[in-house]
């Protein structure tokens, strides 16, 4: 029943996001700064995950590839293929789940617990509008992040690819050219978008319907993790089977 | 003015609020006093409109609160200033920013405009030269000052209080108290004060209403309160030695 509940509650906390707007030159700013904490403030860490984990998918594809059976392209081939289809996209994802997600999650939570929600609402101002708008509009810009996350992953594969010497940097670069078929970005962008949206609306109604103190901002933010996950693993299966299925 | 009737709510089939009726005049301090858990803080939220009231009136100014539409709503909640119990300032913006805010949300004034009469209500509560500091960096007197300021920078015709001055000293308190009592009267408005201090009923309590179990057990001015006969009343008031000293000397003297 609180499942239910809380699903319900949700589709409410959408509806009324796109109800009684913020004025314009508040609500600019608040992307402005919303982009910074979730977009800009991500980019490192995702270019560091990116980039090493790129390196180990490659060093293990290269390790179970080994032979004369398989062509020399075949490493660069499987890492963009991973890398595209569902490291860059979801795994990434998952991560910001972590990052962003708790970010979103404690900053509204502890609104929440100083009264600082109420404080809108008495004013009233429409305070789902006000705090969860914003951040659904900064991750607009999520693919643009997920596309680092794809540039820096293949970059991270080549590098270990060439250095670790298990093929040269010309077979690589062909095997990340061969087949390639366009459809897969287009797929692996539509998931970004969805993920995207996800990980700006499930902390956000974590954080806005929690009740209790300080300790309880803690436990929001964890179970928004997790839910946020869910959601991000459920969608991911139920695109891809719409989509490549 | 505000007038209250036969006011309800309930949460889970609990009665917190049960039928209170009553009336706030404009231009002066009333105060809502009551033991914790007696139904004041409800009370206070339901006439800021936070809690649905389940049956009865709020009207302000002969507009019953119900019956307004969503714009309505919103007009009279632009004429409202709320100061919170933990001052509720938003941490990421500086004191000028979190006093300008209502302007910002609700008036289409230049930058400059805005700015001059959010110098001129931290001035009003003494805390110019503030503009750039951060909350975190107030102390809890400074912080409720600006949530003061931030709460009449519109222009109000309502002031509601929550425990304005909670987690102050004693002198701080009064310095709040007088602080609120001033702007009321400077202002022409109608002023709520929630608040279980003894010490701002004897120094701004025009009118007081005393709350038990969801009930408005009495009300009636400060000078009233040493004078009544209802127990639950004298319980509440002089439950500390140092008023039960004040009023045997104030029985005394008359």
């Amino acid at each position: 029943m609180t499942f239910l509940h809380n699903i319900g509650l949700y589709i409410l906390m959408l509806q009324k996001m796109f109800q009684k707007p913020t004025k314009w030159r508040v609500m600019k700013d608040l992307i402005l700064k919303d982009t910074e904490d979730t977009v800009v403030n991500s980019l490192g860490i995702i270019s560091f995950v990116s980039f090493f984990i790129g390196g180990v998918i490659t060093i293990q594809l290269a390790l179970s590839t080994t032979g004369s059976f398989y062509p020399d392209y075949l490493v660069g081939y499987a890492t963009r293929e991973t890398i595209i289809l569902e490291f860059a996209p979801t795994i990434i994802s998952i991560i910001m789940a972590g990052k962003v997600g708790s970010f979103i999650t404690s900053s509204i939570g502890s609104m929440r617990v100083t009264e600082q929600i109420d404080a809108l609402e008495v004013m009233g101002i429409n305070s789902i509008n006000y705090l969860v708008f914003p951040k659904v509009i900064a991750l607009l810009l999520y693919p643009f992040l997920i596309s680092i996350a794809m540039f820096l992953g293949m970059l991270g594969g080549m590098v270990a690819c060439v250095y670790g010497g298990y093929s040269t940097m010309s077979a690589f670069i062909e095997g990340i050219q061969t087949d390639f078929i366009p459809f897969h970005m287009t797929y692996a962008f539509i998931k970004s978008f969805v993920f995207a949206f996800i990980l700006a609306t499930v902390p956000s109604f974590h954080g806005y319907y929690m009740k209790g103190g300080a300790l309880e901002v803690g436990k929001a933010s964890t179970k928004s993790f997790i839910w946020t996950s869910v959601s991000i693993v459920v969608f991911n299966f139920l695109i891809t089977q719409m989509l490549l299925g | 003015m505000i007038k209250v009737k036969n006011l309800k709510k309930s949460f889970d089939n609990k009665p917190i609020l049960k039928g209170i009726s009553c009336e706030f005049e404009k231009g002066k301090t009333s105060l809502i006093i009551g033991q914790t858990g007696s139904g004041k803080t409800v009370f206070l939220k339901c006439l800021l409109g936070l809690h649905p009231h389940d049956e009865g009136r709020i009207i302000f100014n002969k507009s019953n609160f119900q019956q307004m539409n969503e714009n309505e709503k919103m007009e009279l909640k632009s004429s409202i200033g709320t100061v919170f119990q933990g001052s509720a300032l938003f941490d990421s913006m500086t004191i000028e920013e979190n006093v300008m805010f209502p302007l910002r949300m609700f008036k289409n004034m230049p930058f400059d405009e805005m700015l001059d009469r959010v110098n001129l209500v931290l001035k009003r509560v003494e805390l110019e030269n503030s503009n750039k500091k951060m909350p975190s960096e107030a102390s809890g007197g400074m912080q409720k000052r600006v949530a003061i300021a931030r709460a009449i920078v519109n222009n109000p015709s309502y002031l509601f209080c929550d425990e304005p001055n909670s987690g102050l000293d004693p002198k701080t308190a009064i310095v709040i108290d007088n602080l609120i009592k001033e702007i009321t009267e400077e202002l022409n408005i109608t002023t709520i004060i929630n608040s279980h201090d003894m010490n701002s009923v004897m120094e701004i309590g025009e009118k007081i209403i005393f709350l038990k179990n969801g009930v408005l057990e009495w009300n009636g001015s400060k000078s009233n309160i040493f004078k009544t006969d209802n127990q639950a009343v004298t319980d509440f008031v002089y439950s500390s030695n140092l008023y039960k000293k004040v009023r045997k000397m104030y029985l005394n003297n008359s």
